[in-house]
């Protein structure tokens, strides 16, 4: 594993041995922040999933009851009764940071005061399934919202989890394990030098004392 | 400040207009991709389109899921549902977690 390119030297020992306390620490903290997102997305997940059966079955009921309404009128009359509404909901954004990830919470805001001023029609043209079919609708729509932020949250966290497992993954299986086979070659290599130096010089004061000596 | 926007078909969804949110009728793909390229401009951060648009809008909006800005949220409609919303929501945990631990029980 170890390639043929890296230098022996003790200057690059240092680095590698550097590098590795980086990765060790990169990894153990890395490895927090994936458990933390767990943590919170698994939450979050199931919430997403209680509310997303909530609004789905809250909208169809709403569909079928919009469904009536449209039996007792005139598709014009109940698109004028409809579409000119005079309530409006506003959104505020803000980020809430989740372990780097920015996940949103909306606040709503209506145009009207009265969150219930939703009827923008006279009595006189439409049926009183319209007003069943209004009123269920609106009650939805906070959960609704509810939904919305959720899921995104979700969406966003668990992009971010695949993420941080990658890296994770990738230091543990690639990064540490190399760098630590580099740093044992070095150290081989390095006593190996330093054995050779050892015998030599026993050599030499060998030779040496021979020559001075006669023995 | 940012407005809610809903695409889908006229029956399913002209129920919102008197909300407060604004829709956007549109019955064939094509005429859903149009509004759609068109009202994410960052004027609305909710955008709910019925699940029957959504299946066959699903590149464009993918491309959404990773922006923090806007929330892209799959609704039922009167017909042509797919279960898209539900399967959204089982995909986001695979992702994460690897294996669908959620929804299997």
């Amino acid at each position: 594993m170890a390639s043929a390119q890296i230098n022996p030297t003790r200057m690059e020992l240092t680095r590698l041995k550097k590098k590795l306390a980086t990765a060790v620490r990169g990894h153990k903290l890395l490895k927090d922040k994936r458990d933390e997102l767990m943590r919170r997305f698994l939450d979050m997940a199931r919430l997403n999933r209680a509310l997303r059966e909530k609004v789905e079955k809250a909208i169809k009921a709403a569909n079928n009851n919009f469904v009536l309404a449209s039996t007792s009128m005139t598709p014009q009359a109940l698109s004028t009764a409809l579409l000119a509404s005079k309530q409006e909901v506003y959104l505020d954004v803000a980020y809430n940071n989740v372990m780097s990830v920015d996940i949103p919470v909306y606040s709503v805001r209506t145009r009207t005061p009265d969150e219930s001023d939703i009827y923008s029609y006279g009595l006189a043209f439409t049926s009183s399934d319209l007003d069943d079919a209004v009123a269920s609708l609106s009650s939805v729509l906070p959960d609704m919202l509810k939904l919305a932020e959720i899921e995104k949250s979700c969406q966003l966290l668990s992009a971010e989890i695949e993420k941080t497992r990658r890296r994770v993954n990738a230091l543990e299986h690639v990064m540490i394990p190399e760098t630590r086979e580099k740093i044992r070659y070095i150290t081989m290599k390095l006593d190996e030098n330093e054995r050779a130096t050892q015998t030599r010089l026993m050599k030499v004061k060998e030779m040496v004392l021979k020559k001075a000596h006669g023995y | 400040m940012y407005k809610v926007a809903v695409i889908g078909d006229r029956d399913s969804i002209f129920g919102f207009a008197a909300l407060g949110l604004d829709v956007y009728f549109a019955d064939t793909a094509k005429e859903a991709l149009t509004v759609f390229k068109e009202i994410t401009d960052g004027r609305y951060t909710v955008i709910y389109i019925t699940e029957m648009l959504a299946s066959q809008l699903t590149d464009d909006i993918e491309k959404f899921s990773l922006q923090p800005s806007p929330a892209i949220i799959f609704i039922p409609g009167v017909k042509g549902n797919t279960g898209q919303g539900i399967e959204q929501v089982k995909k986001s945990v695979e992702k994460a977690v690897g294996s669908d631990i959620i929804f299997n029980n």
